[in-house]
């Protein structure tokens, strides 16, 4: 009597289911924003690179001037 | 949005699913005609109804891009279009598994709901490819906005015909919240809210994403000069910032 109350109901596979795929669309969703994530910090990299190219000649005049 | 009220809403949509699930679970009675497997419809019903008004959503995007040409709502009705199909996935993976569960039959052809719904899946999957197939971009910006102002007036046309089609095997589940008892229609209505909540958060996540990423162009354009930058095909529309 114990065991068949606590068994699970009859389709309560189907119902696993169901919500197993909502949850790894959530996960694919989030892997994809990780990976566009991943994009953006390179492009800050890449940036910070353009930054410092440009501040190279600048810097190197002053220490230049102050010589 | 940005930060904190990001982190917000994220925790809102967490905090709403969990408890509508777990109402769903524990608290909403058996159906007496479905059975366990009904459970699946705090699911997979919020999903389609949210993915849905998602499109209309992207539709009423579209006639503002229109009316101000601006950029900005292009992008909107981009995103609400592309999350909205993310979740009509969904929406066809569950139902096909509580159609499997219920009719013993993964697929049914002659049941409208599901055929129509199929129908709005599939006009709006062609929505990027017709994006992505027209270089210029004022021309696809314009042409996607038209594609989604009619595709957006079809979804509500579609739903209305379905409800009076003749054939009724897809039960009706909310023909009104009144024909739920109770404890279901608390689950049900929470369930609701935090699919609503989620379709809001993954929209909000798309749009700093893109905006972002426009910002970055932008200060890449005017570090490396104009050639720092070449011009990519895209289907995603492009904010000028």
């Amino acid at each position: 009597m114990i065991l068949a109350s606590n068994a699970l109901p009859d389709n309560a596979g189907y119902v696993a289911a169901a919500y197993l795929v909502f949850l790894a669309l959530l996960v694919i969703y989030v892997g994809i924003m990780a990976y566009k994530l991943g994009r953006v910090e390179r492009d800050v990299v890449e940036l910070n690179r353009l930054a410092d190219e440009d501040r190279a000649p600048a810097v190197a005049e002053e220490e230049a001037t102050h010589a | 949005m940005h930060g904190s009220r990001l982190r917000s809403l994220s925790a809102a949509t967490v905090v709403t699913l969990i408890t509508g699930f777990s109402l769903a679970a524990f608290v909403a009675p058996m159906d007496a005609d479905q059975g366990f497997m009904q459970k699946i419809f705090y699911l997979h019903v919020p999903m389609a109804i949210v993915a849905l008004c998602g499109f209309v959503f992207g539709g009423i995007c579209a006639v503002m891009h229109l009316r101000t040409n601006e950029a900005k709502w292009d992008l909107r009705a981009y995103v609400a279009i592309h999350v909205s199909v993310i979740l009509g996935v969904g929406v066809l993976l569950t139902g096909a598994i509580w159609a499997k569960a219920s009719w013993g039959h993964w697929w049914v052809w002659d049941e409208p709901t599901l055929v129509s719904f199929l129908i709005i899946f599939l006009l709006y999957a062609t929505y990027t490819p017709l994006r992505f197939s027209i270089e210029d971009r004022e021309k696809q910006a314009r042409y996607a906005s038209v594609f989604a102002i009619t595709a957006g007036a079809f979804v509500p046309l579609n739903f209305v015909a379905v409800r009076a089609a003749t054939s009724l095997v897809h039960p009706r589940t909310f023909d009104s919240a009144g024909n739920l008892p109770g404890a279901m229609r608390t689950a049900f209505l929470v369930c609701f809210l935090g699919m609503a909540l989620l379709y809001v958060l993954l929209w909000q996540y798309e749009m700093a994403h893109k905006n972002t990423v426009a910002q970055l162009r932008s200060l890449k354009r005017k570090l490396a000069g104009d050639d720092g930058l070449r011009s990519r095909r895209s289907a995603a529309p492009e904010l000028q910032v």
